[in-house]
């Protein structure tokens, strides 16, 4: 008994010197304390976000805990590649990093009538499961707008903020591409897609372009007018933000990036059963109650007009963007443009 | 008649076995070509999408700034992404130092840097197919070789393998179906002749030995040649002892007419009582021979004339008169009454009117031989338009009732006839007769339990 008490010990002391090897913002617990099993979820998104889900699900379950941590997308990739923390599921909104740490073989299978169910499009390998669909938006500041006719593409975009050097100088904002995972997903495929993106950073950089490392915090600066544009938010927080009505939420009708929130097993899972149903819950769950997380079941209307959306797909194609030398020549392309 | 056939197998069987065998073998010999065909097929797809990708790699690599850049085209992957959900791994290398991918990657096969290489290898668990190809740049003046290798797993091909497996096994098992439907089919049509042939051969009466003249497939002709040939010998043989048969009986009457002559005139001599009892004996001896030779002939001219049937028109009337006329002397000799009963008009139907006399005699004959003395013999001719019928019956003993179905058998006497003269052919001859004319003979005895009764049935010539 002391014996086994003892190695318990030293593998709980193992186990938290391995849970600290990477950086968490947050962690948090649901489920009734005298629980004998505990699944651990390992996600970019915000406890609060993801709240309604995880209750929801411990109803189905009984006798279950749930640890919940939050880190950004680089931090939960290296906690699974190279810590090799032991997590049942990760969801994260990095689709390319998911999509790494799938083809390098952290991830187990899952096969249910649930992920048979979703669009083809919306998993890859039974291993990798989008449960939301999310837009790149432009949050802009009604009022900057004042006397202007609100843009609706980027090219309108582009023309308003020519037009218009002195309304627009320093406010305006996107991610710092090198800083954010989300932001070099978006940014990638927005390069994919058209040119127009070069163009639209040119006229960024050269109105002295504010570099963010979040969403929430550029919606922020929208809502207290610092910034008059922010580019490539994810509209999701933006329309979970309702109540402030001096921002619009504009979903470009040239061509709208829709990111795939996904989810998978993790390799080191304890509990892939669990880990299975959980996912399944979050591929089937309405998220109605959850403003802008448009579900991946039935289509999802996000824009009026489908065929501008543009959803990143999963699979190899994703790889390209993680190589380094394509980082590093994207970097500096993208910072002769911003930083002129 | 029918002896125990001895069996050995079923050509139907043999032949559905060994269609069956052939059509099982023919499916698997094509589930496996199949398989293997489409496993290179699969393979070589996977190669070449492979080396599309390795190629686009090397198309983007070139010497910018005099260092190397190296931007992989998105379309490399996302390519390989469309065709199946396999995991991709690359690496790339610069004079055969690593420069970007995965480092851990197997090394790739070795070759000459202008030929595209594959190699199959285990990466990480699991089976990898790795496509590698080289190019030459100048990079600040020095030649260096730059390598791509782009691997991927081969889950997409086990899983297009499993499909196609699946298609062609349904596929097999189907052509087989079909094929054991069309050989039991086959069997069947090619035994059919050969049941047709037993067919008609066993539904033949007993004294059909004609030919068979139904064409038959060309396998067949030497068993019917064969069977022909057996039957006509058979014939011959049986026409060969009916004729020596008659032969003899003719030879022994002749004399034993004689003979009975000669015992009478010695009767007339004899005195002593004991010496006549003798020779009545004697005369009673010969005339019993004499009658059976007599009958023996009568049979075989049954048989021949029933083969060679004259059909002419005859009146039953007419023959039932005639043969009561012929043995009424016979009959009043014991002091029997022969009473004819004879319908209104003609009853006519088409036969022999020698063989149909010579029934109604035997049949007549009879009668009077078992009917006590002083009693009465009934002849009833009657007839319906259709059928006509002559009934003879006695007031002897009758049938006895276990014997009626062989009392037509050669040779053969009822138990109960002991006494009187008779060589077991009379009903026989008749029966014969009946048959020949498509008739019928029956025994039965009467009602009130005095006498037999006999009667033969005819068609009637429709008129």
């Amino acid at each position: 008994m002391r014996k086994f008490v003892l190695l318990a010990g030293l593998a709980l002391m193992w186990l938290a010197a391995q849970a600290t090897a990477y950086e968490i913002e947050d962690r948090r617990s649901f489920g009734p304390d005298g629980a004998s099993r505990t699944l651990r979820i390992i996600s970019t998104g915000d406890a609060s976000l993801f709240e309604p889900i995880l209750t929801s699900f411990l109803q189905s379950e009984p006798n279950l805990r749930i640890d919940y941590v939050v880190a950004s997308s680089t931090q939960l990739s290296r906690a699974i590649h190279e810590d090799g923390a032991v997590m049942d599921v990760a969801l994260s909104s990095a689709m390319d990093l998911q999509t790494k740490l799938v083809n390098d073989g952290y991830a187990l299978p899952h096969r249910s009538n649930a992920t048979s169910s979703l669009p083809t499009w919306a998993r890859w390998r039974d291993h990798l499961f989008a449960f939301t669909q999310e837009p790149a938006a432009i949050v802009l500041n009604r009022a900057a707008f004042d006397g202007l006719p609100m843009p609706r593409t980027r090219q309108d975009l582009i023309a308003l903020m020519r037009a218009n050097p002195d309304r627009f100088e320093g406010r305006v904002g996107t991610y710092d591409v090198r800083q954010s995972g989300l932001g070099y997903l978006f940014a990638t495929q927005d390069a994919r897609s058209s040119e127009t993106y070069w163009r639209l950073t040119e006229v960024m950089g050269g109105l002295g372009v504010k570099l963010y490392c979040c969403s929430g915090l550029m919606i922020d600066d929208v809502v207290t007018g610092d910034l008059a544009v922010a580019y490539n938010v994810l509209g999701s927080y933006a329309q979970a933000r309702p109540e402030e009505t001096q921002i619009e939420v504009l979903l470009p009708e040239d061509f709208t990036t829709v990111m795939l929130r996904t989810a998978f097993i993790p390799a080191s899972s304890e509990l892939p059963d669990i880990a299975g149903r959980f996912i399944d819950h979050l591929v089937t769950r309405q998220w109605d109650n959850a403003p802008g997380l448009s579900q991946v079941f039935e289509g999802a209307e996000l824009t009026r007009d489908d065929q501008a959306l543009r959803r990143i797909r999963l699979g190899p194609g994703l790889l390209v963007f993680l190589d380094g030398f394509k980082k590093q020549a994207f970097f500096e392309e993208w910072r002769s443009a911003v930083l002129q | 008649m029918t002896g125990a056939v001895r069996k050995k197998g079923s050509i139907r069987r043999r032949l559905i076995i060994q269609l069956l065998g052939g059509a099982a073998l023919l499916a698997i010999l094509m589930f496996v070509v199949v398989r293997l065909y489409a496993r290179d097929l699969a393979a070589d797809s996977q190669d070449e999408i492979l080396s599309a990708s390795v190629t686009s790699i090397l198309d983007a690599a070139a010497v910018r700034n005099g260092t190397l850049a190296l931007d992989i085209p998105y379309s490399a992957f996302s390519m390989l992404g469309n065709v199946s959900d396999d995991r991709v791994f690359y690496t790339v290398t610069r004079n055969d130092a690593f420069v970007t991918g995965y480092q851990d990657l197997p090394t790739p096969q070795q070759g000459r840097i202008s030929e595209t290489r594959f190699r199959t290898a285990t990466y990480r668990d699991v089976e990898i197919r790795m496509v590698t190809a080289a190019r030459r740049l100048s990079i600040a003046g020095v030649p260096e070789v730059v390598e791509v290798t782009v691997a991927q797993t081969r889950d997409g091909l086990r899983q297009t393998l499993n499909e196609i497996s699946r298609t062609v096994a349904m596929f097999g098992i189907g052509f087989f179906l079909l094929a054991a439907f069309l050989g039991v089919l086959a069997a069947q049509s090619a035994i059919g002749p050969l049941r047709q042939l037993a067919g008609s051969v066993s539904r033949r009466g007993p004294e059909d030995l004609r030919p068979v003249t139904a064409r038959v497939p060309e396998e067949m002709a030497p068993l019917v040649a064969a069977l022909n040939s057996f039957m006509s010998r058979l014939k011959a043989s049986l026409t060969r002892s009916e004729d020596l048969i008659a032969e003899a009986a003719h030879r022994v009457r002749t004399p034993l007419a004689t003979v009975r002559t000669q015992a009478e005139i010695t009767l007339r001599r004899v005195d002593k009582p004991e010496n006549r009892q003798a020779v009545r004996e004697m005369i009673r001896a010969i005339d019993e021979s004499s009658r059976a030779a007599g009958q023996l002939l009568d049979h075989a001219m049954v048989s021949f004339r029933s083969e060679h049937l004259e059909t002419k028109g005859v009146d039953l009337c007419r023959l039932a008169s005639d043969a009561v006329e012929r043995l009424r002397p016979m009959a009043d000799l014991r002091d029997i009454d022969i009473e004819l009963t004879l319908p209104g008009e003609p009853q006519i139907l088409r036969g022999d009117a020698i063989l149909l006399q010579s029934a109604l005699l035997n049949l007549l004959d009879n009668a009077i031989k078992y009917s006590p003395t002083d009693s009465t013999v009934r002849v009833v001719v009657s007839g319906d338009g259709t059928a006509g019928r002559v009934m003879i019956r006695d007031s002897g003993k009758g049938f006895a009732l276990g014997e009626l179905k062989t009392l037509t058998q050669r040779f053969v006497r009822g138990g109960n006839t002991s006494g009187v003269v008779g060589s077991g052919l009379g009903l026989t001859i008749a029966d014969e007769v009946a048959r020949a004319h498509g008739g019928s003979l029956k025994l039965e005895n009467a009602k009130e339990g005095i006498g037999g009764c006999a009667s033969l049935s005819f068609l009637l010539a429709s008129r």
